[in-house]
């Protein structure tokens, strides 16, 4: 009897954990599900190619948002990428000792800051400064989310790179900054990459850093230093106005990003399935 | 002879490595830069305010930009309630996902449901609070709160009208935010206790979940416990969707039918509008108030979870 | 009898812990020179301070002369850069760079100071890989990765990398512990083919590897050189009696 309840119990809780995955699944399902029923219908290659129109007006499209949002992320990694993976190769390479080891602990806390503190950030100290919100200002925000996930993964890459790699290439009589920068880098760069592209993905969704920094712009880009539409922030006000067609094209915008940011993921996931034995 | 030692000299000082750990030291201090700068410049920024308010700030409840005044108490109440009700919801759900991915999954499945759950954290933010806004509201509107009210009515939690943004969507929403980091690391501290303990509870003849409950869970709670830090620190960063669903109303309320209105989404909402120096300057001490506890938090997670945290890039701050 | 190398009063530590002390060795030229002793006696330490990479573990230090040709390599004014150029070396396990092909491999030494030449890069190839006994092995996969081939020809292949840099000495830590039989004979014949041309050190575990392929063998114990002399003399009237003991417990 007691044995038998013991046994419920465990049949029980084992079903209610079974169940906990299936309802985390169900939010996941229900967006996939529903950007792509309401969004499809306004994918076109006008939507994707054209400036939008003001409300009321048919047609028009994102085109500037989808520029906007390559020139922005663009900028974030030609900030980013660089300081993000040499100050990881320093901290693998050179920091095995306090300095290192406090830099590494500060970018760990920097991977956590909220992404709108960021847009704070880059609003004081760049829009302030050039008195305009600008295409720069939003490409600072992003790289400060995301230097501090591009330094840590590619410190924990390198540091997965064997000593006997690195000993094997001293003892070539090749020195240690070669061994480093073309030995080293070249054995863990699967991994390095892995860190940039998921760091990417990341940042291509961002809104709040970009409201007040990148702002908005119903044209083309013209200029780094001027105000820039992009995806996310597009997607935010088209969701927030009362209008349904605007509604579709946030649905629209919704999937194009949704697809966009799910390739990077997926896709990195399966280029790192094939890993070097070393 | 003296020659070659001063030639030696300068070609040892200016050699490639030094000139190479040098440089990419560079960049290391560039992190500890931006680090100093984030909070140099929201701590200057914010100085107009901090001198006008004081800890007043901080419990004031009256923000009002027309006559000036600003209190951060509604912000900072409705940023701890939605991510305290957000972490009641998502930490049995984590759990059940950490237990059953880690020890309860056929091995096959294991690595594709993770998957799944971590693909959660790659959507974007703003597109959760789309669905938020036009599928889960309504949702909670007319399916959540309606039982609600009638079985839980007589707490005040559960009372008054629900017109959908509200406290409890905003609750909700963030709940399924944090599952995937929730959980994530529930699962790798679960994942480190070692056979050995499971062995002794099983060989006393304790069934699958006595083991879980017995030695798996206490074994693992310092690391369960980070996790769940860890997504009360996400909960109180996030901002659009929170800032979609939510209501944006900077009433104090006790009912989570109400609209409420968090320290993000001031930020979001108001912080281009903002005209007055001292307004800029109010919602930016709001701004350094975020990354001083998410700082906070960040530092006693990582204490609690330090080996098991791998950094991800497809998280979402 | 001419020697390559000379050292003196070589002390060398791992922080304060002291794990060879005092060696005095001279290593002949173009033969082959067998380390043999109990594991943890300073084996690997000391043949890695014959080309400076002792010094590339933090906190570890030497002190003591190594002359190679007359020159102190230790003397303040020598890159260690160079020195490893000059005095090449093999490891227990295989580790060819992993992401290289298998050409790549074998030129990295050469292409990462600064050789560019395509054509000469596919010589020194081709002319280390048949000093290595494994060009008609691979000749025609020289643009598979290195790890796709098995642990005896990755170890040949490290050899290979070893030998494209033209060094005049080849340091081998226990080159084959971890490869079968079959592939620790090619090894052993192929060092015998090149002791011609170079000065090769060997540590090893195995005692009948040492008898097979050295002249001259030393016995360390506890950090100390304990015995140097003729392989024949070493291995069938040893003088001391814990350098008789080793053997004899190795054999029996
Ligand atoms: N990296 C290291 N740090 C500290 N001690 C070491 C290190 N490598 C080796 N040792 C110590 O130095 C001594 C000699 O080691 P080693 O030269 O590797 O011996 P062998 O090659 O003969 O087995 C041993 O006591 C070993 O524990
Ligand atoms: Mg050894």
């Amino acid at each position: 009897m007691k044995w038998n309840k013991r046994k419920l119990t465990d049949r029980i809780m084992s079903g209610m954990s079974a169940a906990c995955v299936i309802i985390a699944i169900i939010p996941l399902v229900s967006i996939l599900y529903t950007v792509t029923i309401n969004g499809i219908s306004a994918i076109n290659l006008d939507f994707l190619t054209q400036l939008p129109r003001p409300v009321g007006e048919p047609g028009g499209g994102l085109g500037n948002a989808i520029q906007g949002t390559f020139i922005v992320v663009g900028i974030a990694c030609f900030i980013g990428l660089p300081i993000g993976i040499l100050s990881g190769v320093y901290l693998s390479e050179y920091g095995n000792n306090r300095f290192g080891r406090f830099v590494s602990f500060v970018a760990d806390i920097l991977t956590g800051t909220p992404s709108i503190v960021a847009g704070m950030f880059a609003y004081t100290f760049v829009v302030l400064y050039f008195k305009s919100f600008s295409a720069f200002a939003g490409g600072v925000a992003l790289s400060v989310l995301m230097i501090p996930i591009v330094t840590r993964t590619t410190e924990e890459s390198l540091k997965l790179v064997p000593g006997s790699i690195k000993e094997a290439s001293l003892a070539l009589g090749i020195p240690k900054w070669k061994t480093t920068l073309y030995i080293v880098i070249n054995t863990g760069k699967s991994g390095i990459i892995t860190g940039a592209l998921l760091a990417i993905a990341r940042i291509s969704g961002e809104t709040a850093p970009l409201l007040f920094t990148s702002f908005g712009n119903m044209f083309w880009a013209n200029g780094l230093d001027k105000p820039i539409s992009t995806m996310p922030v597009q997607i935010y006000t088209y969701a927030i106005t009362p209008f349904p067609d605007w509604h579709t094209k946030a649905w629209a915008g919704a999937l194009v990003l949704i697809v966009l940011i799910l390739v990077l993921n997926i896709g990195v996931r399966f280029v790192t399935r094939r890993k070097y034995a070393m | 002879m003296k020659d070659r030692k001063l030639s030696f000299f300068l070609k040892s000082k200016f050699s490639g490595d030094n000139i190479f750990e040098g440089a990419v030291g560079l960049f290391a201090i560039g992190v500890l830069i931006i680090a100093l700068l984030l909070f140099g410049e929201l701590y200057l920024e914010s100085g107009l305010s901090r001198n006008a308010f004081g800890f007043g700030f901080l419990t004031g409840s009256i923000w009002d930009p027309v006559s000036e005044v600003f209190g951060a108490l509604p912000f900072i109440f409705g940023t701890l309630v939605s991510s305290f009700l957000a972490l009641v919801i998502a930490v049995p759900f984590s759990l059940g996902i950490a237990i059953y991915i880690s020890e309860l999954a056929p091995g096959k499945l294991r690595a594709p449901l993770s998957f799944i759950i971590e693909l959660l954290a790659a959507i974007p933010s703003v597109i959760i609070g789309l669905w938020g806004i036009f599928i889960l509201a309504p949702f909670i509107r007319d399916y959540l709160a309606p039982p609600l009210s009638t079985y839980l009515g007589f707490l005040p939690l559960f009372q008054g009208p629900m017109y959908g943004l509200s406290m409890l969507t905003g609750g909700v929403i963030l709940a399924i935010m944090i599952i995937p980091i929730t959980s994530s690391i529930s699962k790798e501290a679960i994942q480190t206790v070692p056979i050995y303990q499971k062995e002794g509870a099983l060989a006393l003849g304790a069934t699958g979940w006595e083991t879980i409950r017995m030695s798996v869970l206490p074994y693992a709670r310092s690391g369960i416990f980070g996790a769940v830090i860890l997504g009360f620190g996400r909960a109180i960063g996030e901002t659009m969707a929170v800032t979609m669903v939510i209501g944006n109303s900077a009433r104090i309320s006790g009912s989570l039918f109400a609209p409420s209105y968090t320290m993000a989404s001031v930020i979001a909402n108001e912080f281009v509008e903002a005209t007055s120096k001292l307004y800029i300057s109010s919602l930016l001490e709001i701004g350094l108030l975020l990354l001083l506890v998410s700082v906070i938090i960040n530092i006693i997670a990582r204490i609690l979870v330090s080996k098991l945290l791998r950094v991800e890039g497809g998280g979402r701050a | 009898m001419q020697n390559k190398i000379t050292v003196n009063d070589l002390n060398a530590w791992f922080g304060a812990k002291q794990v060879l002390h005092d060696i005095d060795i001279g290593i002949e030229k173009n033969a082959i020179t067998a380390i043999i002793g109990p594991s943890g006696c300073g084996k690997s330490t000391f043949i890695r301070c014959l080309n400076r990479m002792h010094e590339v573990v933090p906190g570890a230090k030497v002190s003591g002369k190594v002359l190679v040709d007359e020159m102190d390599i230790y003397d303040s004014d020598i890159d260690p850069v160079d020195i490893r150029r000059s005095i090449g070396m093999v490891f227990q396990k295989p580790n060819p760079f992993p992401t290289m092909s298998i050409r790549d491999n074998v030129v990295a030494g050469l292409r990462l100071n600064g050789v560019k030449d395509k054509n000469v890069l596919d010589k020194t190839a081709e002319e280390s890989l048949r000093k290595a006994a494994l060009w008609e092995e691979v000749k025609n996969d020289l643009h598979k990765s290195g790890m796709s081939l098995s642990g005896g020809q990755q170890q040949r292949l490290c050899i290979a990398r070893a030998l494209a840099v033209e060094p005049e000495v080849i340091l081998f830590d226990e080159p084959c512990s971890a490869l079968d039989p079959i592939s620790t004979s090619k090894i052993e014949d192929l060092m015998l083919e090149l002791k011609e041309k170079y000065t090769l050190i060997i540590v090893t575990h195995n005692m009948q590897q040492a008898a097979r392929v050295s002249d001259r063998t030393a016995f360390f114990l506890y950090g100390k050189l304990i015995e140097f002399g003729e392989t024949d003399q070493i291995f069938k009237k040893p003088e001391e009696k814990s350098t008789e003991d080793y053997i004899i417990g190795r054999f029996g």
